[in-house]
């Protein structure tokens, strides 16, 4: 490390080492490369474990394949079978949607609402955090297992309770109609408490008391400074919540699996289970790619637009 | 806070709001615990149902307490099935996942955080938006590459642990690397500078001068890590055909569809229950016990995202 010398001399020409690596000196440029050093097993991970097979699968995507047999180039067979010849590939869209649709937003307006109730400086508030938190920690594989018992037409609690304030049976997961809205119940169960909620309190918790004195000054009710003075102040906690809530709401697996495997009469059958049917069970490698990819289109165009209308609506600014 | 000005008027508020502020005091405690109770009775109901007698599972209406507690019911779920093993396998897939992303996303992180080159914010920024892509994409290839890397070595992968930790040991994912860099961003670059001064190697700071400083950071991965790893279904579910081989997330599915394929003999969904129980309790216990952490990690990356 011999930082006196280079810094004696007069400045030298640029190595071509320092030009690749974008550095002004020759100690910047071995540091730089120090900087790629460090970088090396990510950089490798990134390109087998995640560049690498994300060319790979949109390749895959134009081919048949069965990992036994050498994949076919087929053009864009796959993606024309699942648009117009996949009977089951819009009813799984539809029913993805649908479940989006209604778990996003119940999900974030419960998630604040316990955040608010836990903003209110009141005793006992980190118990109640807990309680509210131990679902997100529950693996999803045990949670569907227990809502299966729970939900139980015949002989769970759920039903009873109904029925002893005189409701028929409810059918739960067990009929088409009815088994979205479950997995609904069971997912916000599940997640309203979790990640969204502890960062929800972080940005209310961060909102100036100052801000909340001045709205009492001018007379605001409780109801005007939370939609003048805390939705804007959260809204880029409530942006990042929802972007990646509507991803992880589109990829909704593990508890319609568990609970369902996709049913009744393919009343559950999400697109991810669709994919992941067509990939492991069918080994049809091709055609679940162009699924994916199908997905991925899909997801980037709700992210983009999602970002692109977030700046009429949030507020950067602030201490927040 | 200080100007009379601004005090004389919250004093009269004060008076005027007393009341309401008590009222409001019980409304948010009512809504606290109904909400509490709704959380928490299904594990509530999960561990009665795991200690009851198999005449009572099926009773309705359904009891909450049992009339006997049968502990006995625990270590026979565990004979039912190799929930040893299972539970073996996990530990092995969680403790070398962890060690991985702990080790790699701190090295990476470091490099992030303390070296300027070309390309280092791009790449930042395509790590960070590959965490929006759908995990489905990489699932499939990534099957193939490790069916193939088997096929070609002679040595197997699928249907071993491998595809589940080694990954973790090159950078930990974009979301471990972002945590632990925004981390390191806080250090003071004196404390490099100081170092580089007395010689000492870029290795050697990492090791031994910002490692022991991100303790916090880490520790807060580490929790993510486990938590994260326990639960985890999916990768399993397509790696691991062999029962021998399963986690215990698989392993209960697995112990679930056998139980539902029994159901003309003994009830024993309290043995499902209680295998439940067991596998739930494990990242709920690792949370109690560092939870301060955890909460931390969570809010970093939410306000900093």
């Amino acid at each position: 490390m011999d930082i006196g010398q280079s810094r004696a001399a007069p400045r030298p020409r640029r190595s071509l080492l320092a030009l690749l690596v974008g550095a002004q000196s020759p100690y910047e440029a071995r540091k730089a490369v120090w900087g790629y050093f460090f970088l090396a097993p990510w950089l490798l991970g990134l390109l087998v474990f995640v560049g690498g097979p994300i060319v790979a699968s949109f390749i895959l995507g134009f081919t048949e394949y069965d990992v036994l047999s050498p994949a076919r180039w087929v053009g864009l067979k796959n993606y024309t079978q699942a648009l117009t010849g996949d009977r089951l590939f819009w009813p799984a869209l539809g029913k993805t949607f649908y479940y989006a649709v209604v778990v996003v937003p119940v999900g974030l307006a419960g998630s604040l609402l316990l955040a608010i109730l836990l903003n209110q400086k009141l005793k006992v508030t980190n118990l109640f955090r807990t309680m509210f938190y131990l679902p997100h920690l529950t693996p999803a594989v045990t949670l569907s297992i227990l809502w299966l018992w729970l939900m139980n037409p015949e002989i769970g609690p759920l039903n009873y309770v109904l029925r002893s304030l005189g409701f028929g049976k409810f059918p739960w997961l067990t009929d088409k109609n009815t088994v979205i809205p479950s997995l609904i119940v069971i997912n916000l169960w599940a997640g309203m408490g979790g990640n969204n909620m502890l960062i929800f309190l972080a940005g209310l918790q961060g909102v100036p008391v100052e801000f909340f004195e001045a709205a009492d000054l001018d007379g605001a009710s409780s109801w005007q400074k939370f939609v003048h003075v805390t939705l804007p102040m959260i809204s880029p906690s409530i942006l990042f919540n929802l972007t990646l809530g509507i991803i992880g709401a589109l990829q909704v697996f593990t508890t319609a699996f568990i609970t369902t495997k996709g049913g009744p009469s393919y009343g559950s059958w999400f697109l991810a289970l669709h994919i992941y049917q067509q990939a492991f069970a069918y080994f049809r490698m091709g055609y679940a790619s162009a699924l994916s990819w199908i997905f991925v289109a899909i997801v980037m165009v709700l992210t983009v637009l999602n970002v692109r209308l977030s700046d009429r609506w949030v507020f950067y600014g602030g201490s927040v | 806070m200080t100007t009379t000005t601004r005090a004389a008027p919250r004093a009269t508020l004060t008076q005027r709001t007393s009341s309401r502020k008590i009222i409001r005091t019980v409304i948010v405690y009512t809504l606290l615990i109904l909400l509490s109770t709704l959380f928490i009775f299904p594990f509530f109901y999960t561990v009665m149902s795991s200690l009851k007698a198999p005449w009572e599972v099926y009773t309705y209406p359904p009891t909450i307490v049992p009339s006997r507690l049968l502990w006995g019911n625990y270590p026979k779920a565990m004979s039912m099935a190799p929930f040893g093993t299972w539970f073996v396998n996990t530990l092995i897939i969680v403790v070398l996942a962890t060690a991985g992303t702990v080790l790699s996303a701190s090295f990476a992180a470091f490099g992030f955080a303390r070296f300027k080159f070309r390309f280092r914010d791009a790449l930042f920024i395509f790590t960070l938006s590959t965490m929006m892509l759908p995990a489905q994409v990489t699932l499939i290839p990534r099957y193939i590459l490790f069916y193939q890397l088997g096929q070609k070595s002679g040595v197997p992968f699928l249907n071993t642990l491998m595809p589940l930790w080694l990954p973790a040991w090159f950078g930990g994912g974009a979301f471990a690397i972002f945590l632990v860099r925004q981390f390191i961003q806080t250090i003071p670059l004196e404390m490099d500078e100081a170092a580089v001064i007395d010689g000492a190697s870029w290795l050697r700071i990492y090791s031994q001068i910002i490692m022991p400083l991100c303790k916090p950071a880490v520790a807060t991965l580490a929790i993510i890590s486990v938590v994260g790893q326990w639960s985890s279904f999916i990768e399993p579910l397509i790696y691991i055909n062999d029962p021998a081989k399963f986690p215990i997330s698989v392993g209960l599915q697995y112990f679930q569809n056998v139980f539902e394929g029994m159901e003309l003999g003994e009830p024993k969904l309290q043995y499902l229950m209680a295998a439940s129980v067991v596998s739930g309790a494990v990242p709920i216990a690792v949370f109690f016990a560092f939870q301060r952490y955890f909460v931390q990690g969570v809010v970093m990356s939410g306000i900093k995202g």
